[in-house]
């Protein structure tokens, strides 16, 4: 009985999941999936293209492990060097930066740093450190967590200066960290496209941005179907023509997400 | 029935668990009828004995089972009734009809001889019952039915009655003393003396894992051989 | 408070307005969750049961590692999986990572210690009371077996519906195999997670309500046409 039931549900469910078409498997950051730029591009790739494109969500490094496994077909991300790096060892055939979005500086609004009078993001970091106030980084090696590491270089606070009680690493994506930092009431550095869909806000708010330090490069890298025969290269190849487009231009440029713009297309065409 | 797998004959069995000598060394004759009863003080090894005689103890020690026909033969023409009944979870017909499903008869007909011998046993009523919410008296001769519904040419019982009331133990040993009139060899242990009295035709005594006596029921009560016999007829503590 | 008053009115919602994507997603759940729990079932039933009836020498040994194994971290279960079935993995060539039969192989290998270790303890408790009336009878192991998995029935149902549980509610396994791809392999509980992650607590909190009810109209379901047979034929 029990298993008739059972062979009837599972033949109920399966009838309702097929579908065939061109598809392939491109692995995204969280923060362009948060953006929700992709549910914009998606369905208009899918109309122009009759192509499926399949986001893997994931961070930097497991995108970039997914590409060296030949997982996906291709990857979008925002870490120059390791894209590089990733190029150079011959996992991807090519690097083509489509549009660039950029990060900002959350803190609570009583801001005990005074980080929103500050004039470079260098100097906001080194004022946070200053004043011991609770930081909230993403610790899990993303392409943010990456681009934080380098800034916090810059601002001439080494690890051993983090290593501290007010510098918390929360191992997480974007929005699990911002959960944090809500919860901690604490500062933390989000591309602005997470931190506009936020849902969870509290008493934080958006206390610095602008400085050209903080633009964070998109860049499209096909895996290399050399490495990896069953790629879909020529789909890869396909979506790439379309992402430097104008008509993806347009779509990227006039993305706004509660009335702020996020990319900013720069492409060469 | 051609041959009969009776006489049995046990050559020096030995049941040992664990190193301890339950039983034994047996070397006796189970006659092709009659009714026979085992009895002795508790923990003398009735139940063991005739655990042993079912083929459901491993005889150690160099001893035998020697049927007429082969033992696998053998063992389809034998019946148990336990002390505690054991209820399948079926309905009473279902438990009946149970031992006639598993050696090749269709699920029709062993309903329908199952139904014959609810009948017979008086639980008719209560064939569709979940066989676990009968009564004591009523499972014991549910167990009963379901072990002469093969036909066995010889059922060993194991104190069938000891937790019947009064009413329950006559109306299972009346049906009982039907299936030995009809022909089935019968080997009971019982440890109710008036019981052994209303039914023996012959006794076994059994103490410390072996038999004492093998006589006649009148002769063992008229005038037991061995003092333990004796001692354990009077209602004396026997050790 | 009123999160969780949110979330409850946006699962009524989602629920009234036969909203697409959580249908879908359900139904994914329901597809990945139910065919695991059926061929876990079909593996794991027959073995408890089998562990039960017969003494061989590894036995215990098999079992420990049986109740060891219940206590996998499904995240583990899930990156074995993924390694395996990953392009540079050794079954790669099969193509099956990120894909509905991926999350259906990893919740196999999570619930079907779990059943099995429940079936077992639920059979072996049949056959020790069992063991004698079976064996005075002449049965064969086969008809031994058998019959221990139909009186059992319930008992096992109750291991099926703890398997079932147990793999709807999992997400570390399915997250990792499956990937989260949105209308290929994202399901209620990667949902909720996903959800969680950007913040949206009252969509969270309303997919973990619908996931509930599910579990819960399964378990009612399952039940129901059980007892309907049972007082049908007792």
């Amino acid at each position: 009985m029990k298993f008739g039931t059972t062979l009837a549900a599972v033949a109920l469910v399966f009838s309702g999941v097929m579908a065939t078409a061109d598809t392939m498997k491109m692995a995204v950051t969280t923060s362009f999936h948060n953006s929700g730029l992709s549910d914009v591009l998606l369905p208009e790739i899918q109309k122009d293209l009759g192509l499926e494109v399949q986001l893997l969500v994931v961070g930097t490094g497991q995108a970039l492990r997914l590409g060296e496994a030949g997982d996906v077909d291709a990857i979008l991300v925002h870490s120059k060097k390791a894209e590089e790096a990733f190029v150079a060892g011959g996992y991807g055939t090519h690097r083509r930066e489509i549009m660039y979005n950029d990060f900002v500086l959350i803190g609570p609004n009583a801001d005990p740093a005074k980080i929103a009078e500050s004039e470079t993001v260098v100097q906001a970091l080194s004022a946070i450190s200053e004043t011991k106030a609770a930081f909230v980084s993403r610790g899990d090696d993303s392409g943010t967590h990456k681009k934080e590491l380098s800034l916090w270089a810059e601002a001439g606070v080494d690890a051993a200066a983090r290593s501290v009680d007010w510098y918390k690493e929360a191992g997480a994506g974007m929005g699990a960290s911002l959960n944090t930092a809500s919860g901690m009431n604490g500062y933390i550095m989000s591309d602005r496209a997470s931190w506009l869909k936020f849902g969870n806000k509290g008493e934080l708010e958006l206390l610095y941005s602008g400085d050209p330090e903080l633009f964070n490069q998109y860049a499209y890298i096909p895996v290399n179907p050399e490495k990896h025969g069953h790629v879909q290269a020529e789909l890869a190849q396909k979506l790439e023509a379309w992402l430097v487009s104008d008509r993806a231009k347009e779509l990227i440029d006039g993305y706004t997400l509660k009335g702020g713009r996020l990319f900013i297309f720069n492409a060469e065409q | 029935m051609v041959t009969s797998i009776l006489p049995l004959t046990v050559t020096d069995a030995v049941v040992r668990r664990r190193g301890k000598t339950l039983l034994g060394p047996i070397s006796t004759t189970v006659s092709d009828s009659g009714l026979s009863i085992v009895m002795g003080p508790n923990g003398a090894g009735k139940t063991t004995l005739l655990r042993l005689l079912h083929g459901m103890e491993r005889v150690s020690g160099g001893g035998s089972l020697q049927w007429q026909i082969p033992e696998e033969d053998a063992r389809a023409l034998q019946a148990f009734v336990f002390q505690a009944p054991i209820m399948m979870r079926r309905t009473a017909l279902d438990n009946v009809a149970y031992p006639l499903m598993t050696h090749g008869v269709s699920k029709k007909d062993a309903r329908a001889r199952a139904v014959e011998w609810l009948e017979r046993v008086g639980l008719a009523d209560s064939a569709q019952k979940q066989a676990t919410v009968l009564s004591g008296g009523e499972r014991q001769k549910l167990a009963l039915a379901r072990a002469l519904i093969r036909k066995p040419e010889i059922l060993f019982l194991d104190e069938p009655c000891a937790n019947l009331d009064g009413r329950a133990t006559r109306e299972f040993e009346a049906l009982l003393m039907q299936a030995f009139k009809e022909g089935t060899r019968v080997v009971m242990s019982t440890h109710d003396i008036g019981q052994a009295r209303r039914l023996a035709e012959d006794v076994w005594f059994i103490h410390h894992g072996h038999i004492l006596e093998q006589t006649p029921a009148e002769e063992f009560f008229a005038s037991p051989k061995t003092s333990e016999a004796r001692a354990f007829i009077n209602g004396d503590i026997v050790e | 408070m009123n999160e969780l008053l949110a979330g409850l009115l946006e699962a009524g919602r989602l629920i009234v307005t036969f909203d697409a994507d959580l249908i879908e997603i359900s139904l994914r759940s329901l597809q990945v969750t139910l065919t695991a729990v059926a061929i876990a079932s079909a593996i794991g039933l027959p073995l408890g049961c089998w562990l039960a009836v017969r003494r061989f020498r590894f036995r215990r040994f098999v079992i420990a590692t049986l109740n060891a194994l219940m206590g996998l971290p499904p995240v583990v279960v899930g990156l074995i999986v993924y390694l395996l079935l990953s392009r540079a993995g050794p079954f790669g060539v099969f193509g099956l990572l990120f894909t509905p039969t991926a999350m259906i192989i990893a919740q196999v290998i999570i619930l079907t210690p779990l059943i099995a270790s429940i079936a077992h303890q639920a059979i072996r408790e049949l056959w020790a009371q069992y063991h004698d009336l079976l064996i005075s009878m002449n049965t064969t192991r086969w008809q031994r077996i058998a019959t221990l998995l139909w009186d059992g029935r319930r008992a096992l149902l109750t291991a099926s519906l703890a398997g079932f549980g147990r793999g709807i509610g999992e997400v570390g396994a399915i997250m990792i195999v499956g990937g989260n791809i949105d209308n290929a392999t994202r399901v209620l509980t990667t949902a909720i997670s996903l959800e969680t992650g950007k913040g949206n607590f009252s969509l969270a909190l309303a997919l973990g309500f619908v996931l509930i009810g599910l579990a819960v109209v399964v378990n009612l379901l399952i039940h129901t046409l059980s007892r309907t047979e049972v007082s049908g034929r007792w």
